[in-house]
């Protein structure tokens, strides 16, 4: 029994597993199955990225039950003898791998940060602690589930056509009905992929200050992101900027951090980033030990001075052109 | 009807340093993981809704009779748990079995809350683990939560849209932080908390192989290197330079 199963609900995801799973074919010899579940449109999308690639028709699976789909992914890896699952680590695939997992009595990791396969063993990195600190872990069972982050790796390219198979899969009818589905308010931002970060948290004191934030981005040329009270509790801004162990994970040139206390679930979201400069009135804040550029001030004094140098080195270099 | 609320046990992760990249935990305090209080304030919410009683489950070290008069406190009726040094750091797996046992004691249950994901591991694992071994529905993320007799319609949080699901009791349910604020107990709540029952059970009791169950192996547990310039800048402009100067920023 042996073989590489790929599954996620979002099309990207799985485009970016089918390369983490030629990763591991390319130590391992191991064949890559990927799975759609009633989506014809992913299917293709995998095939015409080289995938041998199962599309399982059935009315009855229900994306929304993470029962139904655990059972259909069990009897999948079960047909086609794939013991390694690769799962996506969004919300729906982290669900998904803990119910799969206890099915076939796997070991299961999910937030897996990277993979490295030596010999035959297949590490993965991932947060504990909060954050804290970073284990590379190794599942020992027969059966194991990965459950890899968003962007870990890159989407593979379209080339060399693979075959699309149907698969045959029984469903029992979910024990859950959804009601309503409603997309949240569109935000399009993407903080993973910024060069430049304004970063800020609570130490904003209300939501018209929001202002001055965003005149300091635009003279960066940054997105803005946050830390997660300032999604969440205050909802200044949309949870699609949030930095952290459960938002995003950023590496940009710069990140300018604003009036956050530096709590590991928020450092490890930018802990990668190259530049780090940290505005703080708490010359003891743990950001501040993280940073390269430290600045005890008040964010409300210290951003638009920051804008006004910023707008005023842009004019002279205009003049000196 | 009983609500039957996971905890973890932690530490209290604010008070966590780090030398030669490794974490101190001596004489760190044992604290719930906080969306696991949103859990606990979740159970509570329904208890005042429809009656019932809160029952608080956790595995974890000897500390845990202590760590749970926290919630017991804030208003959970009892508390089951398994106990044993040796479950400091337990895998997802180990720990889905042992709470599922503590459940299975439990008579009368309508719903079973945990937090998205565990203060210290974060794996949202469990949750889901449990309800594939009690053979129960279970929907994650939840951000809201509406009682109707025999069954549950509940609102989840998924990255790009929100979910309104309704599933039969009895459920699994994990919840999101901003579900709720929890309470914070008064001083004789504390005090009163001692009172409340506490059953306790060993691993042996439940009939667990814990080495033998391992699935896991941990190769290497650090913190990451921290080399950062740590340069103090005065003002604006002087920050502004300093940034032109390293490249990150162009005129
Ligand atoms: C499982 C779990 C996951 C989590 N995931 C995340 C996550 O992904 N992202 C995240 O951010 N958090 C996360 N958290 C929450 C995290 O623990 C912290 O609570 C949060 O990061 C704190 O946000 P903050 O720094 O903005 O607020 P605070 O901790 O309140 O800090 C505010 C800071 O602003 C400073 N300040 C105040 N006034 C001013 C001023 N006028 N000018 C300048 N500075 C000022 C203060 O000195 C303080 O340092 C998570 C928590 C848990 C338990
Ligand atoms: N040892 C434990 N004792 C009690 N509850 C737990 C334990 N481990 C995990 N949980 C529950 O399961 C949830 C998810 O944990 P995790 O899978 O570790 O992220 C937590 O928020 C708790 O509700």
């Amino acid at each position: 029994m042996a073989g590489i199963m790929i599954y996620s609900d979002k099309d990207e995801l799985s485009f970016e597993l089918l390369s983490g799973a030629k990763l591991i074919s390319g130590h391992t010899g191991l064949p890559i199955n990927a799975v759609c579940i009633n989506n014809s449109e992913q299917a293709q999308g995998l095939a015409a990225r080289g995938a041998e690639t199962y599309l399982i028709n059935n009315e009855a699976i229900n994306l929304a039950d993470s029962q139904g789909m655990a059972s259909a992914l069990e009897s999948a890896a079960i047909q086609l003898d794939a013991n390694i699952i690769l799962l996506s680590s969004n919300r729906r695939g982290k669900e998904l791998s803990g119910r799969l997992a206890e099915k076939l009595a796997a070991g299961c990791l999910t937030d897996v940060g990277s993979i490295k396969v030596n010999l035959d063993k297949i590490e993965c990195m991932r947060n504990s602690l909060g954050g804290a600190v970073l284990a590379a872990q190794m599942i020992t069972s027969d059966y194991k589930i990965i459950a890899v982050e968003p962007r870990v790796f890159e989407e593979m390219a379209v080339g060399k056509e693979g075959p699309i198979n149907n698969l045959k899969i029984e469903a029992q009818a979910a024990e859950l009905e959804v009601l309503e589905q409603r997309a949240k308010v569109g935000d399009t931002a993407n903080i993973e992929s910024a060069n430049i970060l304004v970063a800020v948290g609570q130490g904003l004191k209300s939501e018209n200050d929001m202002l001055i934030i965003k005149e300091l981005a635009e003279a960066l040329g940054a997105e803005i992101a946050c830390s997660k009270p300032v999604a969440t509790d205050k909802k200044w801004l949309p949870e699609e900027r949030i930095i952290g162990l459960s938002g995003k994970k950023c590496k940009p040139d710069l990140a300018v951090i604003l009036g956050i206390s530096g709590q590991v679930q928020f450092t490890v979201g930018i802990r990668d980033a190259r530049t780090i400069v940290a505005v703080n009135t708490d010359e003891n804040a743990l950001i501040m030990q993280m940073a390269d550029y430290i600045m005890v001030a008040d964010l409300h004094d210290l951003v638009p001075e920051m804008t006004r140098a910023l707008l005023v080195k842009k004019r002279l270099n205009g003049v000196r052109l | 009807m009983n609500i039957v609320v996971a905890m973890k046990q932690i530490p209290d992760l604010q008070q966590v340093r780090i030398r030669n990249r490794q974490p101190v935990l001596d004489g760190v305090p044992m604290t719930f993981g906080s969306i696991d209080k949103n859990a606990l304030e979740t159970a509570l919410q329904l208890k005042e809704a429809v009656g019932g009683n809160v029952i608080v489950i956790s595995a974890g070290t000897e500390e845990l009779e202590d760590t749970v008069k926290e919630a017991l406190a804030a208003g959970a009726d009892e508390a089951y748990l398994v106990l044993d040094d040796e479950l400091e750091h337990i895998e997802s797996s180990v720990s889905a079995h042992l709470l599922a046992e503590l459940i299975k004691q439990i008579e009368n249950i309508g719903i079973i809350l945990f937090g998205e994901g565990s203060g210290d591991n974060y794996s949202g694992q469990v949750g889901p683990r449990i309800a594939e071994i009690l053979g129960l529905p279970e929907v994650g993320y939840v951000c809201d939560i509406e009682l109707e007799d025999s069954r549950v319609k509940v609102t989840r949080s998924l990255e790009d849209c929100e979910e309104v699901v309704r599933v039969s009791l009895p459920a699994v349910l994990t919840v999101m932080a901003d579900i709720n604020e929890p309470r914070i107990p008064s001083v004789t709540q504390i005090l009163k908390a001692g009172k409340k029952p506490q059953q306790i059970l060993e691993v042996e009791d439940i009939g667990f192989d814990l080495k033998g169950d391992k699935k896991i192996v941990t190769l290497s547990s650090l913190a990451p290197e921290n080399k950062r310039k740590q340069i103090t800048v005065k003002n604006g402009e002087e920050l502004v330079d300093a940034l032109l100067t390293e490249g990150v920023i162009r005129r």
